[in-house]
């Protein structure tokens, strides 16, 4: 029952959230205006360009941002407890995520569209530029190696994820035909996908796939590593239309069928049915080798309460879409309301799914070890006990479920990741073409995952340092939103103290992380430390850059009102309105 | 608003959330056939000999319209043929 409690109260922070707090931001603070001509109209190119409706546009935005990470983040994150985890989560969203996203998108919005990266050379310098390339690539680095990882662990913890999880991709360029070549209604064909899909994951529970050991010479694991590897650069070079346009498109046609399945179930299981919390509201007795909650807590759960690569995606496609600007409050702010409404399911799966005190402790018995995991096996007890369907059916849904989100989500990490290499080849004065590209960038990515040991913990234990690249990202966002609301001389209070504690924590969890890195001896671990002195350096960087340019905001003149209707290329004023 | 009228809607709801993340990299594609389109069209204007021009010929006001685009995208700053004073 103090399940349903804390999801209604939860439900109701967030809707306060939306309701209350992002009217304010809104119309008191960003002052959006209806009558703004938005890039996608300004530009209108049918491609990059194009107003589109708010709630599709929202559809993309959410499930964009929506990766593995609000499911992995908050169900590593409850071992100290549902209650900071909840708090972050809640809090985090209303008051950092949503200003966060809310703000990347206007100010992009103001700027023609541009990108955090084109902003950042302008609002901080061109030195804080280069930050934010550094940033960006290595996050990509990270999500692909880390993501392999989880999905090997997946498949193995949960045989009967394998066929669904594999089958989604027959299911995805069959979908593709029937809408290009054979032009199905798509409809008709969503029904078709969507009930494919779900068959496959009623045979996968039937037929549980458990791997050899070894097979072809590797152990089950390094075998599914490689095999993801394979599979994402296949899938990173085919045609879009064949595989990656369905696969995405069904998975956001999943993620919103399970999001309402795991709440409804949550809500039936405890009203109904009596579920409550296994786990302690705040866990006094954490298993040795756990870190401090802070700053962990808040790097541990980045994405579901505040993410960089939220600003990343806000500024680089939704913000040329957007048909009026007073619709960046749905799309961004509600935006981030739909990944705190994932993260929030997590807890509870985590932390009320888990049938018995004794299990929970078992499950989260050191740091890293619960994981998605445990979100697979409680998520699956509570809609077994609210909606009826077998545990190990509802398990095998949450699986695939979790598969597939980071599995799109590797997939077009290595296609960016090329587009990155590419550009820095192009910018050191030779071309990389796409095969070659994508074969460095998976060469650099199962380096990083085998750098610790054939079984692939390498890709996994970088997965604290994406918290902290990922503040450290959103940190940079936050300070071109400050200057912004600086410059017109706005109340810069709302983005620049969830910049502070952003900041702060990020930078203080880089620094306890070298501590953990290395320890003088043999078992320093050089790769992470590197990365961590990498990421450290970055900081200090973004750090003296920002501050410096927001004194530089403070001492210039206000902005005039018409300040955002100039061109910034020509200098000129456009024709408005 | 009418079942029909709501059902159309969310249609097309579903066919822009299917096709939008990806509108760009399609657009690039069709623009560079487009591109590629035009070359043909042209060619016997631009002084490549085309044994399929008194065919393309007819084809020519069609394409005038997207005329200027095309010159400016290949690199082209001012109009290369002289019959076709777009800028």
């Amino acid at each position: 029952m103090d399940s349903v409690i804390l999801m209604l109260i939860g439900l109701a922070i967030f809707a306060a959230g939306y309701l209350v707090y992002s009217k304010y931001l809104g119309k008191r603070v960003l002052k959006l205006d209806p009558a703004f001509r938005t890039p996608a109209h300004e530009k209108n190119d049918g491609i990059d360009h194009v107003p589109t409706n708010k709630f599709v546009l929202w559809g993309h935005h959410f499930t964009s941002v929506a990766g593995a990470a609000p499911i992995v983040g908050p169900a590593v994150a409850v071992i100290w407890g549902w209650l900071p985890a909840f708090l972050w989560v809640t809090i985090g969203t209303v008051f950092f995520a949503g200003m966060h996203d809310l703000g990347a998108l206007w100010a992009s919005e103001r700027n023609k569209g541009r990108s955090i990266g084109a902003l950042a050379a302008r609002y901080i310098g061109k030195r804080g530029s280069y930050v934010f390339l550094i940033v960006i690539g290595l996050l990509l680095l990270m999500v692909i190696a880390a993501f392999a990882v989880v999905i090997k662990d997946l498949l193995i913890a949960s045989p009967t994820a394998v066929i669904p999880a594999w089958g989604a991709i027959p299911v995805a360029v069959l979908i593709g035909l029937a809408v290009y070549k054979l032009r199905w209604n798509l409809t008709a064909v969503t029904v078709v996908g969507v009930v494919a899909l779900y068959a496959l994951i009623v045979v996968g529970d039937a037929v549980p796939v458990v791997l050899p050991d070894p097979i072809l010479g590797m152990s089950p694991g390094t075998f599914w590593i490689v095999a993801l590897f394979v599979y994402a650069g296949i899938a990173s070079l085919l045609p879009v239309w064949l595989l990656l346009q369905p696969r995405d498109y069904i998975n956001g046609v999943q993620l919103f069928i399970g999001l309402t399945v795991l709440f409804v179930g949550t809500l039936v299981a405890g009203l109904f049915f009596g579920n409550s919390f296994v786990a302690p509201a705040i866990n006094t007795a954490v298993p040795d080798g756990t870190p401090a909650i802070w700053p962990l807590l808040f790097v541990t759960i980045a994405c579901g309460a505040i993410s960089g690569f939220h600003g990343a995606v806000a500024s680089g496609t939704t913000s040329k879409q957007l048909d009026k600007e007073t619709d960046a409050r749905f799309v961004g702010y509600f935006g981030a309301v739909g990944e705190g409404l994932l993260a929030l399911g997590a807890i509870l799966a985590t932390t009320a799914g888990i049938q018995s005190v004794a299990r929970w402790e078992e499950v989260y018995s050191a740091f890293n070890q619960g994981g998605v995991n445990a979100f697979v096996e409680g998520g699956g007890n509570i809609i077994e006990m609210g909606l009826g369907l077998p545990q190990s059916l509802s398990a095998t849904v949450l699986a695939t479920m979790a598969v597939l989100f980071a599995a799109t989500t590797m997939d077009t990490g290595v296609r960016l990741l090329r587009f990155v290499f590419q550009e820095a080849a192009e910018v050191i004065g030779f071309k990389l073409n796409n095969i070659i590209g994508t074969l460095v960038v998976l060469v650099v990515c199962v380096a990083l995952v085998f750098s610790q040991g054939v079984d692939g913990s390498g890709g996994l234990t970088i997965w604290p340092l994406f918290g902290t690249t990922n503040q450290l990202l959103a940190s940079l966002t936050l300070i071109i939103v400050s200057i912004m609301l600086i410059r017109k001389r706005r109340n810069a209070l709302v983005a620049m103290i969830p910049l502070v504690l952003v900041f702060i924590a990020a930078f203080w969890a880089a620094i306890v992380q070298v501590g953990t890195f290395w320890n003088g001896g043999q078992d320093t671990n050089w790769l992470l430390l590197i990365l961590d002195v990498i990421i450290i350096v970055a900081t200090i960087w973004v750090g003296i850059e920002g501050i410096a340019a927001m004194r530089r905001a403070a001492n210039e003149p206000p902005e005039e009102e018409d300040a955002d209707l100039t061109d910034h290329v020509t200098g000129r004023i456009p024709m408005v309105k | 608003m009418s079942f029909s009228s709501r059902w159309a809607a969310f249609s097309k709801g579903l066919n822009d959330f299917y096709a939008g993340p990806y509108r760009k990299t399609f657009g690039v594609a069709r623009r560079d056939e487009d591109d590629h389109f035009m070359l043909v069209v042209l060619a016997e204007s631009l002084g490549v000999p085309d044994p399929a021009a008194y065919y393309t010929a007819e084809l020519l006001p069609a394409v005038y319209e997207d005329f200027h685009d095309w010159h400016q995208r290949s690199g082209i700053p001012r109009s290369p043929l002289d019959h076709i004073s777009c800028c």
